[in-house]
């Protein structure tokens, strides 16, 4: 029997980037807001101070900082008639667990989406006729514009403190910049990053090649930092381990070194740890989420009444935990029909080694966006026609610090193991570099989540089931990239280069993004999306889902940036017209 | 929308889940119901309460507000704070104004007895009647709190509260007519403020040493820097803006704020207005150097080689190679008085333990530096402590492994984090 607690304005479920997000704001606006979050505490000191951060072993290898599957994982196919299986370990994404989320162990690249990735739908139907979208691609526009989400953009990016040029300065393009990107109203907070010798090296290459390269927008500071709020940021020691890796120095943006500092000393914020919400709950007509259920760790159930609940965990547990409350229309392949699960999209990714003989290039140097990018073929920033597909992405050389366990690139030819292997290693070790792509994936009809018929987690609940692979448009997409990435790397002037196409279906085991997509998605139209276009539900007005969540189909770029803004976006619409009229649609459908 | 007050009964419901922020104090208490306006003179008390930092030694952690019970560790044993809230049992519900203008001037309790000078009386007793009065009438506002703090754990002959009539006879000396002059800094400093009571050193008996006033002490295996205009070893170098700074917010581009400096700034200098603050800057600034300069030590390069690598190693992240690190963020070694004074401890203690900077409302971000108690032994500790007092034109005399070995078995009880992995 659950013991019922005293209500509470607003309950966050779910404490990374969003959760600290909407907190923040939230309790601006004078709300008594309280945060469920299943993880542990964590905090510079106690949990990553920088005298054993860097433990690849621990981190990386162990797992340490990511979500125990033993208590909930997934199951996952490739499609819908395979038998998907449960995952006791992942490798393609790692999901973040505790405080701060997955945002703890990112790498700090912060980007926007271009204005075009806003209104894929429309913009690709409009430029390159009704055939450049299949009818089992389907793709949405986000119903928020690029101008409505600039601000809130702009917001993030000094809330983080992020290092980098403008390239786009209200309409003027910017030398050294990125001069694809959407007009900024302002310069960035803190200057770039110090570029090491392989990201310049890529940077000449790609000019000659008529690219525009800039350096990569980088949530690691480039100097100290004092945000809006207040909060001190120290300055990166380029130390190479923010991906996969938590922050000693309070270098890298996260929400223990950008909000928690300011948030955890109000009055009218809490914070529960080690309590996992397992259900929304909605009123007798399912039309007002009336609270949420939680267990904490000694098994104890409580009911926590509130006036608001946002669910702001990551993608994968948002879509779980609608599916597991009965909110939305689970959505069914077969018809195309319902919104929870549907338009799951991922990232697709490939890349190509450069090895040097002449030059000592210290890949040991990094951060986590710490590089060199163009971004001549990302989204529509070139003519797609009779290409035979939609979509791109970055062609970068980031140098996050080649971690010895990890870093072991040898060419084409080397065996993959011996006393060959490992002259092999020993001798390109510090003259190797590698260049990555980093692609969109569109949303497909086959491609989707729901909730696994057999497999249970720890407390007896269906596991999220995951169908999923990669279609023709990602991989003549990812192989277009990957030929121009080729390209810049032979032009570094290297002794050769290896190519690393992205082959066959999607495969969880090598690593590639932690940017899973969509499930419940924002819209114009309740058919086909979850959330309006300020992430508020359709059928529960009180109900607001942050996150991925919202993508109708994934972008060339690290999703972050894009994911903050969208809370910020939400959080202004809550504070400036919802809690005048609770309860009510922002927007009429 | 509904606006209801979230109690915090939910901690007590909840087990171990609610979340207090580590340099957060009071984070976990209840909301107040809208307090009653108060008089003049208890906001006068209140304010009062917060420049003698009375919450520093009467809170205990955890504890509701003024209530004692906080182990105050003394050279002659523990002593635990006492209760002063106007409960009638327990607290001081059953004092008169009176008794406590004897208390805080002369060290008496209602029932007669000698209160321990571990309560700063030498320093209180220039607190004039009305001050004692406001303060009286504030602590009269407090919540009662039913709570008898644990007795005292002196040995003989310490536990025989006669004594301490012979302790005043030699360390007491009454301000028959206080004043709150002769400047507003030198009121707060020397009275309520009781800064010497960490940064003057004592007598062996634990009383100011005369003469010496300001120019640096050791307490519960802490030393706290001299204030006088030494440049090395005080003030010297920084200008009053900077003091004034670092008392509001916790830092400056001197030095941070931490350890029991950190919780002095977070309950009192943090609170107190920006004239006192000021004030207290202004007086200190009058401080003369007066400390013996330290003669440069004689140093052995071996130790210097060794102190240097494990520097840039371990510590230069933060720090920096030049020791210039990044002010007000993490603090300078070069010219700091707690590398350079001429007793260690406090150097020693924060590479063993690992600070966390104060977080005030104007720099809320507790920066922390990590506990290397696990990862360097002795004579490592003792190389890199040398190192930086004698590096970057710091001087100060070598640091021993013994030195730091009697430190270790004093305070490793508690390392700042875990470094010990889940698996």
């Amino acid at each position: 029997m659950a013991t019922r607690l005293p209500a509470v304005d607003a309950v966050l479920i779910g404490f990374g980037w969003t959760g600290a997000i909407m907190a923040q704001e939230l309790t601006e606006a004078g709300l008594n807001v309280l945060a469920l979050e299943r993880g542990e505490w964590r905090d510079t000191p106690t949990d990553f101070a920088p005298t054993f951060a860097q433990d690849e072993l621990r981190y990386y290898w162990r797992h340490e900082l990511f979500q125990r599957l033993n208590h909930d994982t997934l199951t996952i196919r490739n499609k819908a008639s395979e038998t998907a299986l449960p995952m006791r370990r992942l490798g393609s994404f790692l999901l973040g667990s505790g405080v701060g989320g997955a945002g703890v162990h990112w790498n700090g690249q912060v980007w926007r989406f271009l204005p075009s990735d806003l209104k894929a739908r429309s913009h690709n139907l409009e430029r390159y006729g009704k055939k450049a979208v299949p009818d089992d691609m389907t793709i949405q526009d986000y119903g928020v514009s690029y101008e409505d989400l600039e601000p809130y953009y702009d917001k993030f990016e000094y809330l983080c403190g992020v290092s980098g040029k403008a390239g786009n300065l209200k309409g003027v393009i910017q030398a050294g910049g990125d001069p694809f990107e959407g007009p900024r109203a302002r310069e960035y907070p803190n200057p770039p990053l110090d570029m090491p010798y392989a990201p310049t090296l890529f940077g000449q290459a790609a000019a000659g090649l008529g690219r525009h390269p800039f350096p990569h927008p980088a949530a690691n500071m480039s100097r100290p930092y004092t945000n809006p709020l207040g909060v001190q940021l120290g300055a990166c020691t380029y130390c190479g381990f923010c991906e996969k890796y938590a922050c000693g120095n309070y270098s890298k943006a996260s929400a223990q070194t950008t909000i928690l500092p300011v948030l955890m000393r109000k009055k009218n914020f809490t914070l529960k740890t080690n309590s996992e919400v397992v259900k929304i709950n909605l009123s007798a007509d399912g039309k007002t989420a009336t609270g949420v259920t939680y267990i904490d760790d000694k098994g104890q159930e409580f009911e926590q009444p509130a006036e608001l609940v946002v669910l702001s965990a990551y993608i994968l547990h948002n879509v779980r935990l609608l599916l597991l409350s009965g909110i939305g229309k689970p959505y069914d392949p077969a018809t195309g029909e319902g919104v929870v699960g549907r338009n799951y999209a991922y990232q697709i990714t490939s890349s190509v080694n450069v090895f040097f003989d002449d030059k000592i290039l210290n890949p040991f140097v990094g951060a986590g966006a710490l590089g060199t990018i163009v971004n001549d073929f990302n989204g529509d920033n070139f003519d797609h026609s009779g290409l035979g597909f939609i979509g791109g992405g970055y062609v970068g050389l980031l140098q996050t610090g080649a971690r010895p366990i990890e870093t072991h690139n040898t060419p084409d030819g080397v065996p993959k193991w011996g006393a060959a292997w490992k002259a092999a290693l020993a001798r390109d070790y510090l003259k190797t570099t590698t260049i990555s792509t980093h692609g969109a994936v569109m949303s497909h009809r086959g491609n989707y989540l729901d909730l696994d018929p057999t497999y249970k987690d720890a407390l007896g609940r269906p596991l999220l089931r995951m169908t999923f692979d990669f279609t023709d448009n990602e991989h003549k997409m990812s192989d277009y990239l990957t030929d121009r990435a080729a390209e810049i790397g032979r032009a570094m002037g290297g002794r050769e280069i290896k190519v690393n196409y992205r082959k066959g279906s999607w495969d969880v085991v090598p690593y590639q993004t932690t940017h899973n997509t969509g499930g419940a998605i924002m819209g114009d139209d309740p058919r086909t999306s979850f959330t309006n276009r300020y992430l508020q539900s359709w059928d529960v007005p009180n109900l607001f889902v942050l996150g991925a969540t919202a993508f109708p189909q994934n972008a060339g770029y690290n999703p972050t940036g894009t994911v903050a803004a969208l809370a910020y976006h939400a959080a202004d619409a809550i504070k400036t017209r919802y809690l005048k009229a609770p309860h009510q649609s922002l927007v009429q459908a | 929308m509904a606006r209801r007050p979230i109690t915090f009964m939910l901690a007590a419901l909840s087990a171990a889940a609610v979340v207090t922020y580590p340099a957060s104090p009071g984070a976990q208490q209840a909301p107040a119901a809208d307090p009653p306006v108060e008089t003049q003179q208890v906001a006068y008390g209140r304010a009062l309460a917060v420049i003698g930092d009375c919450e520093g030694c009467h809170d205990r952690p955890g504890g509701p507000p003024l209530a004692g019970g906080l182990p105050l560790n003394t050279p002659f044993g523990v002593i635990y704070s006492a209760n002063i809230t106007p409960d009638r049992e327990t607290g001081i519900g059953t004092w008169t104004a009176d008794d406590f203008w004897n208390a805080l001037h002369r060290g008496v309790r209602a029932n007669g007895s000698k209160l321990y000078p571990a309560f700063p009386y030498p320093y209180f007793t220039h607190v004039t009647r009305e001050e004692s009065d406001a303060l009286y009438a504030y602590f009269r506002t407090v919540a009662p709190v039913s709570y008898r703090p644990p007795a005292n754990k002196l040995p003989f002959p310490f536990n025989i509260r006669f004594l301490v009539t012979f302790w005043n006879m030699l360390n007491f000396k009454e301000d028959t007519a206080p004043t709150t002059g002769p400047t507003r800094g030198e009121h707060i400093v020397r009275g309520l403020g009781h800064c010497g009571a960490c940064h003057t050193p004592k007598t062996l008996l634990g009383g100011d040493k005369t003469g010496h006033e300001l120019e640096g002490g050791k307490l519960d295996n802490w030393f706290a820097p001299a204030l006088t205009g030494d440049v090395r070893a005080g003030l010297g170098a920084w200008p009053a803006a900077a003091i004034a700074e670092y008392l509001k917010t916790g830092r400056n581009a001197h030095a941070n704020a931490s350890g029991p400096m950190g919780d002095v700034v977070a309950h009192s200098t943090s609170q107190m207005s920006g004239a006192d603050v000021a004030a207290i800057a202004t007086y200190l600034k009058s401080q003369t150097a007066r400390l013996e300069p330290t003669p440069p030590a004689t140093l052995d390069p071996k130790v210097m080689a060794s102190g240097q690598a494990i520097y840039v190693d371990q510590c230069a992240a933060c720090h920096a190679v030049d020791g210039k690190a990044a002010p007000t963020y993490f603090p300078p070694l070069p010219g700091a008085a707690v590398t350079q004074s001429r007793d260690p401890t406090t150097v020693i203690r924060f590479i063993l333990s690992g600070t966390q900077t104060v977080a005030t409302d104007a720099r809320p971000t507790p920066l922390s530096m990590p506990s290397f108690a696990w990862k360097l032994d002795d004579a490592q500790v003792a190389a890199v402590a040398t190192y930086v007092r004698n590096s970057w034109g710091n001087s100060a005399p070598a640091v021993s492994p013994g030195d730091v070995a009697r430190l270790r078995r004093k305070v490793a009880a508690k390392p700042v984090q875990k470094p010990s992995a889940r698996i």
